[in-house]
């Protein structure tokens, strides 16, 4: 009977068979692709495919990871930051990161996994995170660097984000944007400051962004014609552009505001083409892009290592919080049965 | 990746660990702190930005007790003065309505329509209406 098959599908959850007992697995999936055609914003409790489910969780946690390492490559130059302005203004990043991986992990945890299940997979190495953070910040340049390009390439996925289906990492996109336009500005404040100041300034400047430009570009992932989820995220609006369009969005600007800092971007291909209204630009060493995601890249490992030594050092932290809050409420508890008697 | 999917659902907290009914209270408030801060419970954050305005949901975060909650609720959610109050429930304790029971537990309220100001015609010369 029909019901069985809905018992084996909806495990766990509790749905009132009898009042849905006409009702199949193909008329949910019907409402569902009507609210994703009509804009309406899938929430948590309502009825979705499994795998919508699981390529939301995927991809909401490696954004959420994404977050977490992230803070790692920048975090590297707080205390060597030049100016007292300047570590403030880095420290604040750092902590808007952090931040924003609350955020993504609280929106992974609306679609039924648990925190713990979520940070195992990273530590794991199931989950994968944006692999522009396996590389390593060298100079105070990086950090400029990083701000303009990396976090500005962010933005582009995150503004498109905004206006993602599901319901909590739409809105979460939104706050994470309305902090993120201070992270490129004041990573083009300071490559802006060191393309005017000395000669080795400025090819310390030069040189980070020789280094950060190709691996800014993968962070827009495979080509379009290579990427194995694009379709199906398409079709359910998760995504709502695709990675090349994103790319070459993101090429045009930067290729525009590299012209204020008078500096070059490391690619002899990279010219205006008149005929498309878009920069032509050179092709992405895609063994490159694949081995750093495989775990390859120059700093896989200590990104890891770094966090799991975060998490198991804090485990006394968070025990001892338990424990605290568990004394404080028997008090509170004995104490009132005291006034009560 | 294979993900378990357990189907636990945000803010669909089954009966039997739902806040606010003091026969669970006591099966679930006293549980051994052996697992490392994995039962730190979630809370719902809401705050008002300015005297006057209600306050919003803004997101949620695990912590240990009421006092954590609004302590890092303060560090991850007004960190550009978006607070002057801050409220944070244990997710426990939200009840929510039924999503597919929307359309019949809203009916009444559609077919309405001279509820709503719109619906009245006055004539031209009635001023201030």
């Amino acid at each position: 009977m029909a019901s069985d098959s809905r018992l084996v599908a909806f495990k766990d959850v509790k749905y009132n068979f009898k009042k849905y007992s006409d009702m199949e697995l193909h008329d949910f999936d019907q409402i569902f692709l009507d609210k994703i055609d009509h804009e309406i914003k899938i929430e948590p409790r309502d009825w979705m495919p499994d795998a919508y489910r699981k390529t939301l969780i995927r991809q909401i946690s490696q954004h959420a990871h994404s977050e977490i390492v992230g803070m790692l490559p920048e975090g590297n130059w707080i205390t060597r930051a030049p100016t007292l302005k300047r570590k403030a203004i880095l420290i604040a990043k750092v902590q808007d990161e952090a931040g924003h991986g609350l955020y993504l992990y609280s929106a992974t945890e609306t679609l039924g996994t648990t925190r713990e299940e979520t940070i195992n997979d990273l530590h794991s190495g199931k989950a994968k995170y944006s692999s522009i953070f396996n590389y390593p910040t060298l100079t105070w340049a990086d950090i400029g660097a990083i701000g303009w390009l990396v976090d500005g390439a962010a933005i582009m996925n995150q503004v498109m984000l905004c206006r993602t289906s599901y319901g909590p990492y739409a809105r979460g996109m939104v706050r994470i944007c309305k902090e993120e336009s201070f992270h490129q500005r004041q990573g083009f404040d300071i490559l802006y400051t060191l393309s005017q100041g000395s000669k080795e300034q400025k090819e310390m400047c030069q040189d980070a962004i020789n280094r950060w430009w190709w691996p800014s570009l993968m962070m827009f992932g495979p080509k379009d014609s290579e990427s194995p989820h694009s379709d199906q995220s398409m079709r359910w609006k998760i995504k709502r552009m695709s990675n090349d369009e994103l790319r070459q969005k993101f090429v045009d600007m930067i290729a525009e505001q590299v012209k204020v800092l008078n500096m070059t971007l490391p690619d002899p291909e990279l010219k205006w083409n008149e005929e498309r209204n878009h920069y032509d630009f050179g092709e992405i060493d895609w063994v490159e892009f694949w081995n750093v995601i495989k775990g390859n890249g120059p700093c896989n490992k200590q990104r890891i290592e770094a966090r799991k030594k975060a998490w198991e050092e804090g485990v006394w932290v968070r025990e001892a919080a338990k424990a605290y809050a568990e004394k404080k409420n028997k008090r509170q508890t004995s104490n009132g049965a005291l006034e009560a008697a | 990746m294979n993900i378990a999917i357990r189907k636990h659902f945000y803010g669909d907290i089954p009966d039997e660990k739902s806040g606010g009914n003091s026969l669970n209270e006591s099966k679930y408030e006293s549980s051994p702190s052996g697992a490392a801060g994995h039962d730190w419970p979630l809370w719902e954050v809401f705050i008002r930005s300015k005297q006057g305005l209600d306050h919003k949901h803004v997101g949620s975060l695990h912590a240990a007790d009421a006092q954590m909650a609004i302590e890092n609720a303060r560090d991850v959610y007004t960190r550009r003065m978006e607070g002057v109050s801050i409220w944070v429930v244990e997710s426990k304790y939200v009840h929510a309505s039924n999503p597919d029971e929307a359309e019949s537990l809203y009916d009444p309220a559609n077919d309405k329509v001279y509820r709503h100001p719109t619906f009245y015609k006055l004539p031209d010369e009635v001023e201030y209406m």
